[in-house]
């Protein structure tokens, strides 16, 4: 579809390039390439649910065997979105307050000189790729968790987390929830950090010179300006957190189930680890099968998505 | 001392604060009863909790009856900031280590030229392979993904400007911002299972999956180049006649050209890394593969990682952390020429 | 405009930078100069899939080969068993590795006869041992019976103090923590072979599979054998592996009861396995065996993983035929099976047995 540019947005451009008759041919060209550039990428993101939907519709009513011994699609499915949600919700309790501090730290408490070098490392970690942590807990973090693991179970027992016999081994979604944590942590913190610094300075200043503490200015002055930048830091680690597949799939003993309890041998299984582990030997109805149980988690992500923006655009609107 | 100085500072002030080195004094009482406890055979790990928390109580306690409840707590939330500072740097900087002290004792020169190819027991073999597909792989997410991207950006910010379609565009970049990475490899695989035939897995392949990804990261970050260019300049060139194509091309694209790179650069150290779409759409193979196009595996670093892994032998597990520290070198590598590029270019996209 | 010309500069030299990284994509270093020793003249490329059990036999055969043939490349796809299968039937693989042997319950061993215009040949090709490992403090050796290792897979034995192990290791002090039995989370033909085991000699209530079945609650999943590896690293952890890999990560094995004696798992004790056990082809060109598990023996291993080779008689292209006829003698000759021995910790194939195999593979044309 060509859409033309609303023409009360800058009408003063557009009078003065049609005025230039050299450069119509030229415009046009060039505009037709942005739009189309643009235009593409609601074609990639159709197609991204027309080709999973073709390829994975099918695994909605495959033979039973298929299903990894839960009978359904919706018997399995329920319960891989269940440990999707799970797993990302325990990384955020543990990241949110973590990269707040961190931010904070980098924009009111530390000095320069400390502040500088640590938010930039804290960006590099952002980049490190997911495979490496995933390595990194499978081999190192997990072993080391292990007396945790039973000290939880045994003084932590009255909260449903920790409530029965702990893994020996750590591969539980205990340490997989740190590691998603560490994960995701950077990506958090230099959102906040940013939208931190962009308080302005007289309100801060100004809450100092009423006599507030450094608490109380961050609280009553930082805070509120950076509600939704904040709000969408959270939501893109949430997002990453969701989709997250090399992490879970390396560190976690995995099974197909609903539960609670997070240090124990059996763990609930995430979609995407359930396609990184099932995808390599598989028949063509359970490959299907895979890329529908990806098709829903497609479409949860993109709900929350969406439902972020949803938040983020009203809280701006206040 | 702290007497005096107590005296000192009352005279001058309404009502009582703390000496000057508080928090000092505190944390020298907080790490002899952190000793305390080690000596009273805490272990390591217990003997540091009980001295933070010591510290944590201690200081805003003190401030509490010397001071008020409203000093208590900004020094509970400053020693608490400080806390979960150290605490989480500890896993990063023990990754760092990590990866950096076991991958260099397998990194050699044989590692980073020899393949996999009829490489069996415990004969070298090496991640040449898996570098060059990842090369090849990234290098068609990029080709694909930095022009439809930079564009979308000039169409949303000099063309589209609020209407329907850049509204939803915007909307739509977002949410492929949160396409979790095995889907956009998935994607690629039923796409390339209907157009060449079932088990299709290629280095193109990957290179789309990767482009998905990639795409909403350079959109959003030469979005927000381009809003940084002044409109003084834009009207300035349209008041010369200058055609609107043309004041892109020339004068807001070169202003905006360092943090355009800048973001491009960085958006392919996020997809050099990713594991799970090339795991799905690239598959992989132990011999080098220089042809992205045709229907075979094509390894990549991450997938290299992973399958050493999942051989469960001691020589795998080395040729994992090898790759590691490779992938991690590259993506530092390529956040420091970001950087780079960043600072070059800073002062003129500054306002 | 200075930035312009830097941009000039920039783009056209990042485009350089990435090509020549793609054309200097010359060739491995170990990939170059490899024929020196090889004077076979088999060429070309061939393609086959299937069992993943197979893959570090295959790997050490591929490897042979294309030693010895300098310009013939193999490549192998672990897909698992029943993609390789499926991919033979259907022409996409020339030959294919399985764990089960082909049969027509779904119409397979039809669509196979029909894809080779003859009785498909399958033959044994891969027998591994699979060891049952244990961590446990304080115990060093480990004697179970097949009714004690059903017991403790199911969850019907919790305890590690239990009297039915008691009963085989009146030596040992077992301490009294939970067992945690550790299986494999995805679909395997070492866990079908495992299992196919327990049902036969130990009173596995459970169909054989692949999968773990679902009905049994408690046990810890891994996935793939470096699943199960580091789930062993877990104090009172059992669980099983491909004899190899227990020994690559220096797991204690269990010894299982056969007959009245307790015998360890080895190449040579599960080699003998194959003797002992009963055709069950479908026609002349299959030399599919029912295992037999049950044995009392002396000296045999009846944990083992027996894997199959795929092949057509007869193919259209007389250089396919050529290649996989000369790869797969490769594979059943003593050298082929000594190189899988050494590389995958796999048992050597009985002579007599490989010497029937070759009989078949020979004629390929």
């Amino acid at each position: 579809m060509t859409v033309a540019a609303d023409p009360g947005a800058d009408p003063g451009v557009d009078t003065k390039s049609e005025l230039s008759g050299r450069g119509s041919m030229g415009d046009v060209v060039f505009r037709g390439l942005a739009v189309i550039a643009a235009t593409l990428i609601m074609v990639a993101l159709a197609a991204v649910f027309i080709f999973l939907g073709i390829e994975g519709i099918p695994g909605f009513s495959v033979d039973e065997q298929n299903y990894t011994g839960q009978g359904s699609f919706l018997g399995l499915v329920v319960p891989l979105l269940f440990a999707t949600i799970y797993a990302a919700v325990l990384a955020l309790i543990v990241a949110v307050p973590f990269s707040v501090a961190i931010a904070l730290f980098i924009s009111h408490y530390a000095p320069r000189r400390i502040a500088t070098p640590v938010a930039y490392v804290i960006d590099l970690l952002a980049a490190v790729p997911s495979v490496v942590f995933g390595l990194w807990g499978a081999v190192v973090l997990g072993r080391y968790l292990v007396p945790t693991h039973a000290w939880l179970a045994e003084n932590m027992a009255w909260l449903p987390f920790f409530d029965g016999q702990p893994s020996g081994n750590g591969r539980t979604l205990f340490t997989a929830a740190i590691v998603l944590a560490v994960m995701i942590l950077p990506i958090i913190t230099s959102i906040c950090r940013e939208v931190f610094a962009q308080t302005p300075r007289l309100h801060e200043e100004a809450a100092l010179a009423l006599g507030a503490t450094r608490w109380e200015m961050i609280r009553y002055a930082v805070f509120p300006y950076a509600r939704s930048g904040m709000v969408s830091a959270v939501m893109l680690g949430l997002g990453r957190a969701l989709g997250e597949t090399m992490a879970l799939a390396m560190i976690v003993s995995p099974k197909v189930l609903i539960s609670l309890f997070i240090i124990g041998t059996n763990n609930p299984q995430t979609i995407a680890a359930y396609i990184a582990q099932g995808y390599k030997e598989s028949t063509p109805d359970r490959l299907s099968v895979l890329i529908a149980t990806g098709l829903v988690l497609f479409a949860f992500t993109f709900l929350v998505n969406a439902a972020a923006r949803w938040i983020v655009a009203r809280g701006r609107a206040k | 001392m702290s007497n005096t100085e107590l005296s000192n500072e009352d005279t001058k002030l309404s009502h009582a604060t703390l000496p000057r080195g508080a928090q000092w004094l505190v944390g020298v009482a907080a790490l002899a009863l952190g000793g305390l406890s080690l000596v009273l055979g805490m272990g390591i790990v217990g003997a540091v909790v009980i001295g933070v928390l010591g510290f944590l109580i201690g200081y805003p306690l003190w401030a509490l009856l010397v001071e008020n409840r409203r000093s208590a707590t900004d020094k509970l939330i400053t020693g608490l900031v400080w806390t979960a500072f150290a605490v989480a740097v500890i896993p990063l900087i023990w990754l760092v280590y990590t990866v950096v002290s076991k991958g260099a004792a397998t990194l050699s020169p044989e590692f980073l030229t020899y393949s996999m190819r009829s490489v069996t027991g415990d004969e070298q073999g090496g991640l040449y392979h898996a570098l060059i597909g990842t090369l090849i792989v990234t290098g068609i997410a990029a080709v694909i993904s930095i022009p439809i991207g930079i564009m979308t950006a000039i169409y949303l910010i000099e063309y589209g400007k609020g209407n329907r379609l850049a509204k939803t565009i915007t909307f739509l970049v977002d949410v492929m911002t949160g396409i979790p990475s095995i889907v956009a490899g998935l994607f690629a695989f039923a796409l390339f299972t209907l157009l060449v035939g079932p088990g299709t897995r290629f280095g193109f392949g990957g290179g789309i999956a990767l482009s998905l990804l990639m795409i909403p990261t350079v959109v959003r970050s030469t979005e927000e180049m381009l809003k940084l260019v002044p409109d003084d300049l834009r009207e300035a060139a349209y008041a010369l006649g200058v055609p609107k194509w043309r004041t892109i091309t020339k004068m807001v694209l070169p202003t905006a050209i360092g943090g355009i790179v800048t973001g491009v650069v960085l958006s392919i150290s996020r997809v050099i890394g990713e594991t799970a779409p090339l795991l799905v759409a690239s598959g992989f193979n132990p011999n080098l593969n220089t042809n992205a196009f045709e229907d075979s595996p094509m390894m990549t670093v991450p997938v290299f990682i992973y399958t050493q892994l999942s051989e469960a032998t001691e020589k795998g597990v080395e040729y994992a952390w090898g790759g590691a520290l490779v992938l991690f070198i590259l993506v530092m590598v390529l956040n420091l020429i970001a950087r780079i590029v960043g600072t070059i270019f800073a002062p003129k996209t500054g306002r | 405009m200075n930035t312009t010309s830097l941009r000039r500069a920039l783009v056209p030299g990042i485009t350089a930078a990435a090509l020549a990284l793609s054309i200097s994509a010359c060739g491995a270093a170990n990939e170059q100069n490899s024929g020196s020793e090889g004077e076979g003249t088999l060429s070309g490329t061939i393609k086959g899939g299937g069992a993943s059990s197979q893959e570090k036999g295959q790997a050490a055969w591929v490897a042979g080969i294309q030693d010895a043939n300098p310009d013939l490349s193999v490549v192998y796809e672990p897909v698992g068993s029943g993609s390789g299968r499926e991919g033979f039937a259907t022409g996409g693989y020339l030959f294919a590795g399985t764990d089960s042997a082909l049969n027509d319950d779904e119409g397979e061993l039809t669509k196979a006869k029909e894809q080779c215009g003859a009785d498909p040949i399958q033959v044994p090709a891969y027998v591994s041992p699979i060891a049952v490992v244990f961590n446990v403090e304080g115990v060093d050796e480990l004697n179970l019976d097949p009714k004690t290792l059903a017991g403790i897979f199911s969850g019907k034995i919790t305890k590690w103090n239990d009297p039915a192990i008691a009963a085989t290791n009146p030596d040992a002090t077992l301490p009294d923590s939970a067992i945690t039995p550790v299986h494999r989370s995805d679909d395997s033909g070492t866990q079908e072979n495992f299992t196919e085991y327990l049902a036969a000699a130990g009173g596995w209530a459970e169909e054989p599979s692949g999968e773990w079945p679902a009905s049994i609650k408690g046990g810890e999943g891994g996935d793939g054998t470096s699943g199960v590896v580091t789930a062993m690293q877990g104090a009172g952890y059992i669980g099983f592996m491909d004899e190899s890999a227990a020994r690559e990560n220096d797991l204690a094995t269990v010894k299982v009861k056969v007959g009245e004696e307790f015998v360890a798992p080895s190449a040579e004790a599960a080699s003998k396995i194959l003797a002992a056990s009963k055709s069950v082809g479908t026609s002349d060109n299959d030399m599919a065996v029912e295992v037999a598990r049950t044995t009392t023996e002396a000296g045999v291993y009846p944990v083992v993983l027996v894997s199959y080779l795929l092949a057509c008689p007869t193919y259209e292209n007389a250089e396919d035929a050529a290649n996989v006829k000369g790869y797969l003698e490769y594979i059943l000759s003593e050298e082929g099976q000594e190189a899988a021995a050494e590389d995958a910790g796999s048992a050597p194939l009985d002579r007599e047995i490989a010497d029937k195999a070759l009989e078949l593979v020979g004629g390929i044309k």
